[in-house]
Order: C-alpha cells, then sequence, then structure tokens
C-alpha cells in the first residue's frame, strides 16, 4: 500500500494524473474558501475569500525569487571551496 | 525531596554503568532511563525543590510548574526517540554524551536560579559538542571547534549578565525580569538569544548540525534552542525586540533554505524558521502566545527530530548529504519517505499534523495582539516552510532525477521505529490537540479546526504547491554554500591569523632590526666607555687612597717598635712638650 502511495508520486508514469489531482484539489480548496462560514474576520483580508491562495502563491513567488536574487546577485552562494 | 526525582540526575548518574555495559543489556538500560524520567515528569507536584544556600546566596535547585513540565515531558519523550534511533551504535560515547546533554537541558528547564542554570547551560554546549566530533573528519572536527568556541562565548556573556544583574536585585532567583532591563539584563537577554540562534547570531547552529552524526543531529536539533525558548519566556515574556527578531527569524530561516543544498543545513535553517515563531510568541507575551510558543516548540521538537531522522536515514544509506548528489530513492526507501513526509506535514501545518494546532496558535495570538505585520510575515513563512520541507528537500532527495543509488544497507530497524513513534506523535497531536493543551501553562481558549482556518490553510499551502511545480526549474539545487553570519568569525579568525602573520611579524622584525642597528652598537659603545671611566677614573681614586692609606700604615708601624724605653722617651718628650706649650699658652 505504502509502495504504490510513494509510487504514484515518484513515478513518471502518474504525472499527467498527480497534475490533474493537484489542480483538482487547487480548484475545491478554492471553492471551499468561497463556502465556508467567516465570523469575526479582524483584517480586511480575512473577509476576502480566495485571499489565502493568493497569498500563499505570492508569497512562494516572492521567496523563491527574493533568495535567489539573493544568493546569485548580491552574492550570498559562494563556491563550496570559499572556507578552505 | 521524597515526592521528586530530578530526572536530570537520572541522566547524568545514569552515565555511569553505559561503558560497562554490552549487547542487549545496554540497549535496554538506554531505553529503560528515558522512560524512567517520562514516568518522572508526569508524577512531577508543582513546587520548589532543593532549595540551599551557597556563598551567601540562595540556589534552588528545582522549580517545577506548568511551564517547565511541558519543556520537561517533550524532552524525555524525544530522549526515548532519540535513543531508539541511535541503539545500532557500537560505542558508548555518542550514547554517553547524549544523557548528558539531555540531562543538562532538564537541569536548564527545572533550574530555579541562575548558578544552577548556567552550570547546566555550559554542560549542554560541552555534551552537544562531542556529537559533532563524534562524526570524526577535518570539516566536522573544525565546526565542532567553531561550535564549542561560539557557546563558551555566549556563555560567559550569560555569566557576566548573571552577575550584574544579581548584583543589581541582590537575588540569583531565576525568574521573569521585571522593571526597567538593565545592562545585566541585556547581556543575559543576548546569551539566551545566541542559544535560540537569533539572527545574527545564528551561524553556528546551521554551521555545526549538519556535521554531527547522524543521530546526534536529532538530539541537538531538540534540546538547544527549546531550552533557549524556554528561558525566554521564563524571564523575557512580553519583550518587544522579540516579536521582531522572531518575525525576521522566521523569514531569514525560508530565504536561506532556498539557497542550501545540503539536506540536513536546509533542515537546521527550518529550525531557525520555526524557532522564529516561538521567539515572536514570547516576545508578544499574551497568555495565548506563551501557550503558542510552548506548545510549538513542544509539537516542533517530534516533528524536526522526525525530519532529522529521514534524512539521517538517507545519509546512512547512501553516504551522501547534497541534494545535487541525491534523488531516486522513493523506490529503495518507500517507508522513509512516508514517515518524513508525516513529519514535513506536521512542520507545514496541515490540518490533523501536530503543527497546524501549534503554529497556527502563535499567529492567531498576534492577530489578537493587533499585529497585522507579524501575521502576514508568519503565513508567509508558512508557505516558505512548506516549500522546502515539504516539497523541495523530499522532491530532490527521494524523487527528481534517478541518480541510481544502490541502497549500500536498509536503515536499522531501529531507526525507522524510532521515525514511527515520531510520526505516530505528530498525527496524534494533530488529530486530539487537546492533552497538549491542558498541559500548557495557561488555560487554553483556541479552537484550531474552524472551517475558515482550514479552507486558509489549505489555500495557502496548496497554491504554495502550485508554485513549486511552475517554477521547479527555478529550485533546483546548486553545488554552493551560503555566507551567513558565521563569515565573519570564519574569515574574521583568518584576519587575525594573517594580523599575526604579517604586519604585527614585520613590525616585530622591524623592531628587532631597529635595536639591532642602532640601538645595540649605541649600549655596546656606552658599556665600553662606562668601563673605561670606570678603570681609569673611579678605580684610580679609589686605588690612590687605598695605596695612600697603605702608606700611611706603613709609616705609623714604622714607629712602633715595642721596646719600653722608646716609649717612656716619647711619653717624657710629651710631658715637656705639653708643658711647654701650657706655658705659653697661660701666659
Amino acid at each position: 500500500m505504502i509502495r504504490r502511495v510513494v509510487d504514484f508520486f515518484g513515478d513518471r508514469r502518474y504525472a499527467k494524473q498527480r497534475r490533474r489531482l493537484l489542480y483538482l484539489v487547487l480548484v475545491l480548496v478554492v471553492l471551499a474558501d468561497f463556502l465556508v462560514v467567516r465570523e469575526h474576520a479582524e483584517y480586511l483580508w480575512e473577509r476576502l475569500p480566495g485571499w489565502s491562495a493568493v497569498y500563499g502563491f505570492g508569497s512562494c513567488v516572492l521567496l523563491i525569487f527574493v533568495s535567489k536574487f539573493l544568493g546569485h546577485r548580491v552574492g550570498l552562494m559562494r563556491r563550496e571551496d570559499y572556507y578552505d | 525531596m521524597t515526592d521528586f526525582l530530578h530526572p536530570a540526575l537520572l541522566f547524568i548518574l545514569g552515565v555511569l554503568p553505559i561503558p560497562f555495559l554490552q549487547g542487549s543489556i545496554r540497549k535496554a538500560y538506554l531505553l529503560l532511563v528515558p522512560a524512567l524520567a517520562i514516568l518522572a515528569v508526569l508524577a512531577m507536584q508543582p513546587g520548589d525543590y532543593g532549595a540551599a544556600r551557597f556563598i551567601g546566596q540562595e540556589i534552588l535547585m528545582a522549580k517545577v510548574d506548568k511551564l517547565s513540565v511541558v519543556f520537561a515531558l517533550v524532552f524525555t519523550i524525544i530522549a526515548l526517540i532519540g535513543m531508539v534511533y541511535a541503539l545500532h551504535l557500537p560505542r558508548a560515547g555518542q550514547h554517553v554524551a547524549a544523557f548528558v546533554y539531555v540531562g543538562s537541558a532538564l537541569g536548564v528547564v527545572f533550574a530555579g536560579d541562575y548558578l544552577t542554570l548556567f552550570l547546566f547551560w555550559e554542560g549542554m554546549a560541552l555534551a552537544s559538542a562531542y556529537l559533532v566530533f563524534a562524526q570524526r573528519g577535518g570539516p566536522a572536527i573544525r565546526a565542532g571547534f567553531r561550535y564549542l568556541m561560539v557557546h563558551v562565548t555566549g556563555g560567559v556573556v550569560l555569566l557576566g549578565g548573571v552577575i550584574l544583574h544579581s548584583l543589581a536585585t541582590g537575588s540569583l532567583l531565576f525568574g521573569p525580569i521585571e522593571g526597567e532591563m538593565g545592562a545585566g539584563a541585556y547581556l543575559i537577554l543576548a546569551g539566551f538569544m545566541l542559544n535560540a540562534a537569533v539572527p545574527p547570531l545564528n551561524a553556528w547552529l546551521t554551521d555545526a548540525y549538519p556535521e554531527a552524526t547522524v543521530t546526534g543531529a536529532v538530539f541537538m536539533s531538540a534540546f538547544t534552542t527549546k531550552t533557549a525558548v524556554y528561558v525566554l519566556a521564563r524571564a523575557f515574556p512580553g519583550v518587544e525586540l522579540l516579536v521582531w527578531l522572531g518575525t525576521v527569524m522566521a523569514l531569514y530561516g525560508v530565504i536561506y533554505a532556498v539557497l542550501e543544498n545540503d539536506c540536513r543545513r536546509l533542515l537546521a535553517y527550518h529550525i531557525v524558521s520555526q524557532v522564529g515563531y516561538m521567539v515572536a510568541g514570547v516576545g508578544i507575551g499574551t497568555e495565548m502566545a506563551v501557550n503558542g510558543a510552548a506548545s510549538h516548540a513542544f509539537a516542533h521538537i517530534l516533528y524536526k527530530a522526525l525530519l532529522f531522522m529521514g534524512a539521517g536515514a538517507v545519509i546512512y544509506v547512501t553516504g551522501r548529504r547534497k541534494l545535487t548528489e541525491l534523488g531516486g530513492l522513493y523506490r529503495t526507501m518507500p517507508l522513509t519517505v512516508v514517515l518524513y513526509m508525516v513529519g514535513a506535514l506536521a512542520i507545514s501545518a496541515f490540518p490533523f499534523f501536530s503543527g497546524f494546532v501549534t503554529k497556527s496558535m502563535v499567529v492567531a495570538a498576534a492577530g489578537q495582539d493587533h499585529r497585522a505585520l507579524v501575521v502576514l510575515a508568519l503565513t508567509m513563512a508558512s508557505s516558505g516552510t512548506f516549500l522546502h520541507t515539504g516539497l523541495k528537500l523530499p522532491y530532490y532527495m527521494f524523487f527528481g532525477t534517478d541518480r541510481g543509488l544502490e541502497a549500500r544497507e536498509p536503515p536499522p530497524p531501529n531507526m525507522l521505529a524510532a521515525m514511527g513513534m515520531a510520526a505516530v506523535l505528530c498525527i496524534a497531536i494533530g488529530i486530539f490537540p487537546q492533552p497538549l493543551y491542558a498541559l500548557l501553562p495557561y488555560p487554553v481558549e483556541f479552537e484550531p479546526y474552524t472551517g475558515v482556518h482550514v479552507t486558509e490553510s489549505l489555500g495557502v499551502l496548496m497554491f504554495t504547491a502550485l508554485g513549486f511545480v511552475l517554477f521547479l526549474k527555478a529550485l533546483d539545487p546548486e553545488n554552493t554554500i551560503s555566507l551567513d553570519t558565521d563569515w565573519f568569525y570564519r574569515k574574521g579568525a583568518r584576519c587575525f591569523m594573517w594580523l599575526a602573520e604579517k604586519p604585527l611579524a614585520s613590525y616585530e622584525k622591524a623592531v628587532s632590526d631597529v635595536s639591532e642597528t642602532v640601538a645595540l652598537p649605541f649600549l655596546h659603545r656606552a658599556a665600553r666607555a662606562g668601563l673605561r671611566a670606570d678603570l681609569n677614573g673611579v678605580d684610580a681614586v679609589v686605588n690612590g687612597i687605598a695605596r695612600s692609606i697603605l702608606h700611611g700604615g706603613g709609616m705609623l708601624r714604622l714607629l712602633q717598635t715595642g721596646v719600653v724605653t722608646h716609649y717612656a722617651l716619647a711619653m717624657i718628650v710629651g710631658l715637656i712638650a705639653a708643658t711647654a706649650v701650657f706655658a705659653v699658652v697661660w701666659r
């Protein structure tokens, strides 16, 4: 059982199914966020359905590119023998 | 003391028989001690134990309250799990070090005064350094020395703070620091923050942990930073500085994690990030925030140990640690993949995993305290946590490019058993948070499983996954290392050595040259002139006087003939002369 689950995530054969599953989950999550009951929302964004999806995606992209910028342009990333 | 058995003593005195035990008796003993310690912690009653006086100060060996018990409980649980994970080791050295390390951490958690705290604090640094040294080889030894030197420096700062603080307040007792923070309090805070790996004092952690042994890193991931969170929660709740440092820390860790290629160093950066949530929680300082920090520490220790155990199993099996050299292992070690993923989902705070019920408490406490920026930053860090620990690391370690790695040998069953134990706890806490909530220092009025909270969390996490899928190429690991604040002392030490070898050495040479070419001849000449003056002047005078005294003496000696008639004659001549003089003068 465990092997089959792991194979589903690893094997190239299931690539298309994996992708479909991801998109299905994404749609369901956003739908659920629209349907859920919102009470005592303190901040503006808490009242916006779908906000967390946008913020999650934005955060992910921002973190990747800010980090890579710091690594490559600012020079945080160095050759492995830098300290030798 | 009958109703209280100090679990630190159990571990530290429990070390003594280990080297003398062999085989399965040793294994049973190694599990028995942590199991007894768990029971001892569960049986504890709140109160003060072991009060005494030492050099005129009050000492309190153990102060038991809810805050110390929640940390002590998770410490003893992870000690048991870590021991299971390390059970296959043939040599006793690492077991001894781990016991002393766990015992010292428990000593800190129960310390009622700064002196006891400091003693165990240093014990932790020494014992944990052994777990780095035990890896052997140049990089580990060097990293171990750096680790030790940073912690010894931190210890000195802490001791200085303790002395100043106790002089100012007149007491060594360890408790919340109230009123105006003096220099002593700031030094104590700095010492604590160093162990919590708060940037810029964080680099020792990410430098040393990945160099430690496979089993040692599991212990290290649990104790040092979390004892620091405990002492911060005890002494500095509500210190505004900690809110901001904690928030920065949470993002700092995830940014560096993007750049990292070493699997355990990536996890180490996520310790920095996760401890950031706890430090921020302590800084906010409300009941809910301190509860959040304590519960997050509890959950964090379990899932982070699980992640380190998973990465450790990969290193054990393949002998490789760089993501650029790993991949395709899911076929040969599927069980490790699943157990690792439980830890990854827990740290990412997926619903029904432990992180969900604890991390959200910190974030909710920030929201309740009207700190919108902190809420947003911590949510962003959650996205980064899932991105690296839940997606990037497993993808490149277990899936990704199949590098045809052949497992030299499967991970020993005890390793998998330990991972299983941690995984069960990660899920159990996520599904049934109430027993953990009941342990927390303050009453909990927080319900993690509301509809909004679940959909919001899933929204952030699943769309992070979308970002990962879309930008996978940008995340490919690269064969590099990242500069962190350890640059200052690693390059600084080199500058110091250069300074000692080049400018200082040439200055020294110049000074000796000057003295040889100018000063020495001058001194020689002056000495010679002095000698001459001495011989010709002073000596001549002295000799002259001596010679004339000798001469006078000889003359006088001639007068003394020893013949009585000569003396009688001389007396008569003298008498006549005296009379003549008298007569002349009288006139």
